[in-house]
């Protein structure tokens, strides 16, 4: 009976998990083309330039983010080479290093969005 | 790709949450765009999740008080890991990441401050992962919240231990300075809560994001991985959080020893 009820419950948890990606489609999509419509719903009229300076903004941050932290976990690494014992110890400081260094590419990212949605995604 | 719908639309079956609904909406909302960051309208989901997080704390809270009430005042743990367990577990994690960053005299003074921060970020940001909810840490109106109530804490804390000389901080090691420092200090003090709050929204954000785009692309075993990950960031985010509010109220509170 508890195997049963086990079981059952795992398949219901599975088949909700299943369908809920119905539920990401929301938020109207963007229709209208023309300048006045455009400038109705907020978006930008020239937005060939604001969506490359979107790309260009992650992608130059995810660069600059992926080097800081290429150095930041080689520095850890080396130290635990150096001296294994020490790598519980090197670990907490080397985490929190790389969370510090992957919040600047988050402020980037975050302007990115922001552009994105000027232009209609 | 932009907010997806909550195990909470269901209660806008019921007029009376509508109405609530309604009136907060009439009285709270900006008239005026002052952030116009991500326009996602009006929606209390985030209160009620948050809600939904603290009564689970408050819970667990007392299923370790509860432990506290055996025999032999609950020395020995549990045997399986049960709700208590867990939290005697946190707890014990915690105070000692707490003493870490803060040193054995300090820790427990800020303990059951820092304790509390990182449970109720922890709890929000574990609800991203689940299916039908979305965590209230990758709104701007949470994060702001617990931001700025660090920021007035560590002016509190800094005024408490110095007194009015705290604000001498601002002026720098020379008098001749003032017209440098003084900027410099204020826009650095100015940019810890923006910093916090943009850091934690950014990152729960940009997961949730990832996650449900996976999920409409293959909804099966490939969101695995990005749920691993999610479960790490939401922890590491909930660390930094702290380890940064611990520095901040250290700096406040210390002492220059020459």
């Amino acid at each position: 009976m508890q195997r049963t009820i086990k079981i059952l419950s795992t398949l219901l948890t599975f088949l909700v998990v299943l369908g809920l990606p119905a539920l990401a489609f929301a938020g109207g999509d963007v229709t209208a083309t023309d300048p006045a419509a455009m400038k109705a719903e907020g978006l930008a009229e020239n937005y060939g330039w604001i969506a490359i300076a979107a790309g260009l903004a992650i992608g130059l941050a995810a660069f600059g983010g992926g080097l800081g932290q290429g150095r930041a976990a080689a520095a850890a690494l080396e130290g635990i080479a150096r001296n294994p014992g020490a790598a519980g110890q090197i670990r907490g400081p080397m985490i929190l290093g790389l969370a510090l260094i992957e919040s600047l590419v988050i402020y980037a990212l975050i302007i990115g969005l922001l552009l994105t949605l000027k232009v209609g995604a | 790709m932009g907010e997806h719908g909550t195990w909470f639309d269901y209660l806008n079956r019921f007029d009376w949450w509508r109405g609530f609904d309604g009136w907060m909406q009439s009285k709270l909302q900006r008239k005026s765009l002052l952030v116009d960051m991500f326009p996602s309208g009006w929606s209390m989901t985030h209160i009620l999740i948050t809600l939904v997080a603290v009564i689970f704390t408050f819970l667990g809270a007392r299923a370790f008080l509860s432990g506290l009430k055996t025999p032999d005042q609950g020395l020995v743990p549990p045997r399986t890991m049960n709700f208590r367990n867990m939290f005697e577990y946190l707890a014990e994690s915690m105070y000692g990441f707490v003493e870490g960053g803060m040193g054995e005299k300090n820790a427990r003074r800020f303990y059951p401050l820092i304790g509390a921060l990182f449970l109720f970020i922890l709890f929000n940001n574990l609800f991203a992962l689940m299916p039908g909810f979305s965590a209230p840490t990758d709104t701007l109106k949470t994060n702001v919240g617990i931001a700025i109530f660090v920021f007035l804490l560590t002016h509190y804390f800094g005024v408490k231990e110095h007194g009015v000389a705290y604000f001498k901080h601002f002026l720098g090691p020379m008098p001749a300075l003032i017209p440098l420092m003084l900027p410099i200090e204020i826009v650095s003090h100015i940019a810890r809560p923006v910093s916090l709050a943009i850091r934690l929204m950014g990152n729960m954000m940009a997961d949730h994001k990832v996650l449900m785009s996976f999920f409409t692309l293959v909804p099966i075993l490939v969101p695995l991985p990005f749920l691993l990950l999610g479960l790490l960031v939401c922890l590491l985010q909930a660390v930094v959080f702290c380890t940064l509010a611990m520095v901040y109220f250290g700096m406040a509170i210390e002492h220059e020893e020459h």
